[in-house]
């Protein structure tokens, strides 16, 4: 792709389309700094500017340091350098650019689409070369047809004040992916000439899965170049802000940010780990050692000259965290078990116990699997958490949990209890909560709600809290992260 | 100031002819550290090709590749210089007893804190080297954070302050490479002074290209073959997703076992050697071979 909107605005113009970029940049989070803003400026001089890859990966390697800041970046570069001209107007204007006539190359390319717009196909004939081009691989072509499907299909207005993603679903629903990916199934097993083995069969699902992600962003991108085209790049770039990963609450998280979420805790863990063991490498000095003082002073006529020091035992806690796992918390308790179990080496003991209104220990999944998720999955088919009816009762589970094993918290017993406390107007039962700090050595509640929800409704985390050594906010993987450093 | 590179275009060229398959990413960024003069911090999977780049780079340019190896306890003794005592014992020992009493101190001082005393280690070696130099620090995120700030007078000014001889300045400017497996936060220090590349799997189109470039006597078909299960295998949730190193000796295996074609059997009977944890095994060959429509729509997108 050459025809780039930078070549056609270098000189000043350029340089202003770089400012607002990287201010849109920090409006969405990345930290860029002056250094790496006058970076940028100077690598793009050296990029030849119709080479639209380099010039996003320049971009890219002097503005962005952090692989999970690269989505954000990616969209940004989309709205800000986005292909342009007249043929993305959402109405085409009588009088044509100079960028007007310039047909995207791949038009040529997919020869039976010649001649502009090719607006006669019907949907029929759409759907019939759109088939036979995710069957046949053909790229090209699958690109073609995605900008014919938004005119079809997304009925985009100008000026109208909706976001993208309604076309999207507009135009992605009308067609119909799902049955055609069954359709295209189908006619790979029919041409086989043998039937095909189970990993054979994968293959070529993973493959025709492939074209159509090419083909769903291809769609996307025809229709963030229209709205471009349409609101103008500010406004465009506003509103497809998203939060960077660490920054995803957990209990509004869409799919896709559940899936990036799960992939962004996994190095976290590590992370976690190797610091905390860092830490406890390099803990502080303990108290004078007066014997080892004594001892070496006799090297220095029986004078004190260096006074030596006993470092403290690491204290190894045990954990024992007590989740809500009702259906408006359970992601965010999937993620704290995740994370606490994955550095789990840290502490000598951790126990886990989640509930909705019963109450069960669930450690057992977790001991002996490597895999946390299918832990969490056998938490959330195995454990025997209903007592009533599945409505949060946090009264009752504590109590249980207190007449259950709250003889075995102790001195070293560090809890953790996580939820958002809306306990259906049931009786609170707080005072467990108060004798579990008597005998605890802390007592941690860590809420998913934003502050401000907090102590509303049948929220009452407040009447908890009194009797914690803390309650937190912890929305997202970096409050998370903070809280779980603190911890040991 | 002449330049080491035509146009990322042509560092992709030349890195192909020493079969090193780079994407347009790698090329950019290795085109900019020429032309910024700046260090490039590359990051990624393990086994994606990150010090395989650095060595690349330094055979296309005809360069000496320095290599400093990071780890824990890593000190200034071992990376920057460090002072020949045993020598300069020796050398005050002999001016001793050639003429007694005739040099003072002085002499002594000046004379033996000097280039000869110096035991020069990688990075000092690298910027005063007068023939072209890439320096690659490997695993960063090894050292403690303190011991990164050793890196930083190289990395932005290409010099190294010595007390007692002054500052050396580099005689040419190495190219620099640090890599990181991701395991700490590097400081903001570091990473500004860097370009920043991440490296990932290969898309299935390059990665087939790399199996059938590092693969002798591979099949077209064998390697198109590889390069599909393996993007099937790295979508499931494993606690290590098969890097590009395995995939190719997983494909160098195939060939020596004289397979042209895998089928469910020959992947299962040798995909220890893609995937080293037992449970991703067993879910690799769980998905590999017994699925048939239902199945499959779980994949990858793991119930909550």
């Amino acid at each position: 792709m050459s025809d780039v909107a930078v070549s056609a605005t270098s000189g000043r113009p350029m340089l202003e389309l770089l400012e607002g970029f990287i201010r849109e940049l920090r409006e969405a989070g990345l930290p860029v700094s002056l250094t790496e803003n006058l970076d940028a400026m100077e690598a793009v001089k050296h990029i030849p500017l119709e080479d639209r890859a380099a010039f996003k990966y320049a971009l890219g390697a002097t503005l962005v340091k952090n692989d999970a800041h690269w989505r954000a970046f990616e969209t940004v570069f989309e709205v800000y350098f986005s292909l342009r001209g007249s043929q993305y107007r959402l109405r085409p204007d009588k009088e044509e650019g100079p960028e007007g006539e310039a047909r995207p190359a791949e038009m040529a390319g997919a020869g039976q689409l010649a001649g502009a717009g090719g607006e006669a196909l019907s949907p029929e004939e759409l759907a019939e070369m759109l088939y036979q081009a995710l069957l046949h691989g053909d790229d090209a072509l699958v690109r073609a047809l995605a900008r014919q499907a938004v005119t079809r299909y997304a009925g985009m207005e100008p000026g109208r004040p909706v976001g993208g993603t309604y076309y999207l679903y507009r135009t992605l629903r009308n067609l119909d992916l799902d049955n055609m990916l069954e359709r295209l199934m189908e006619q790979t097993r029919r041409d086989a000439p043998q039937p095909l083995t189970a990993l054979e069969e994968r293959l070529e699902r993973d493959e025709l899965e492939a074209r159509i992600d090419l083909l769903k962003k291809e769609v996307e991108a025809e229709i963030r170049r229209r709205l471009v085209a349409d609101r103008g790049v500010e406004a465009m770039a506003k509103t497809l802000r998203k939060p960077l990963p660490e920054d995803v609450d957990f209990m509004h998280a869409s799919r896709e940010e559940m899936a990036n979420l799960r992939k962004a805790i996994y190095p976290l863990t590590r992370k976690l780990a190797a610091r905390l063991a860092r830490k406890r490498k390099h803990g502080r000095r303990g108290p004078l050692d007066f014997r080892d003082t004594m001892r070496h002073s006799l090297s220095y006529g029986g004078v004190p000259a260096e006074p030596k020091f006993k470092y403290p035992r690491p204290a190894k806690p045990e954990i024992f965290v007590i989740a809500d796992i009702s259906g408006s918390v359970a992601a965010f308790a999937r993620f704290t078990l995740q994370l606490v179990y994955a550095i789990s080496n840290q502490f000598s003991k951790v126990r886990a116990f989640v509930f909705i209104d019963g109450i069960d220990e669930v450690t057992r999944f977790f001991e002996g699997t490597d895999d946390i998720g299918e832990a969490v999955h056998r938490v959330n088919t195995e454990a025997d958490v209903v007592w009533v009816d599945g409505h949060s009762d946090y009264g009752h589970a504590f109590e249980v949990f207190w007449n259950r094993w709250g003889r075995e918290i102790g001195p070293k017993t560090t809890v953790m209890i996580l939820g958002d406390a809306r306990n259906n107007y049931h009786a609170s039962q707080a005072w467990v909560i108060k004798e579990m700090r008597k005998k605890a050595r802390h007592v941690y509640w860590l809420n998913p709600e934003p502050r401000a929800y907090w102590n509303t409704g049948d929220s009452i985390v407040g009447e908890y809290g009194i009797h914690t050594d803390g309650t937190f906010e912890c929305r997202n993987l970096r409050q998370l992260e903070r809280f779980v450093e603190n911890l040991a | 100031m002449d330049y080491r590179f035509e146009s990322p275009a042509s560092v992709r060229e030349q890195l192909r002819e020493v079969n090193y398959l780079a994407d347009e990413g790698i090329a950019g960024v290795v085109y900019l550290a020429d032309r910024l003069a700046k260090p490039v911090l590359v990051e990624g999977p393990a086994g994606t090709g990150k010090t395989q780049l650095a060595k690349s780079v330094a055979e296309i340019l005809g360069a000496r590749l320095i290599r400093l190896q990071c780890y824990e306890g890593l000190d200034e003794s071992k990376a920057l210089y460090e002072w020949n005592y045993k020598k300069q014992l020796l050398r005050i020992q002999a001016d001793r007893n050639l003429a007694q009493g005739e040099t003072t101190w002085n002499d002594i001082e000046t004379d033996i804190f000097s280039d000869e005393f110096l035991l020069t280690r990688p990075l000092l070696e690298a910027i005063r080297a007068e023939e072209p130099v890439v320096l690659l620090i490997d695993e960063v995120d090894r050292v403690e954070i303190e011991t990164e700030a050793l890196l930083l007078e190289v990395l932005s000014d290409y010099q190294v302050s010595i007390p007692e001889l002054g500052t050396l300045a580099a005689t040419q400017i190495p190219l620099v490479f640090l890599t990181s497996n991701n395991t700490r936060e590097l400081s903001e220090a570091l990473k500004r002074r860097c370009l920043f590349l991440h490296i990932d799997y290969p898309d299935l189109e390059r990665e087939k290209e790399i199996v059938l470039a590092k693969v002798p006597d591979i099949t077209e078909n064998l390697a198109d073959q590889v390069a599909r299960i393996v993007r099937s295998i790295r979508q499931l949730e494993l606690k290590k997703a098969p890097s590009v190193s395995e995939t190719l000796d997983w494909a160098r295996t195939l060939v020596l076992l004289g397979i042209d074609s895998v089928t469910e059997k020959e992947a299962t009977e040798t995909i220890n050697i893609l995937l080293k944890y037992q449970t991703d095994i067993a879910k690799a060959v769980k998905e590999l071979t017994d699925d048939k429509d239902g199945g499959r729509r779980s994949l990858g997108k793991v119930a909550p």
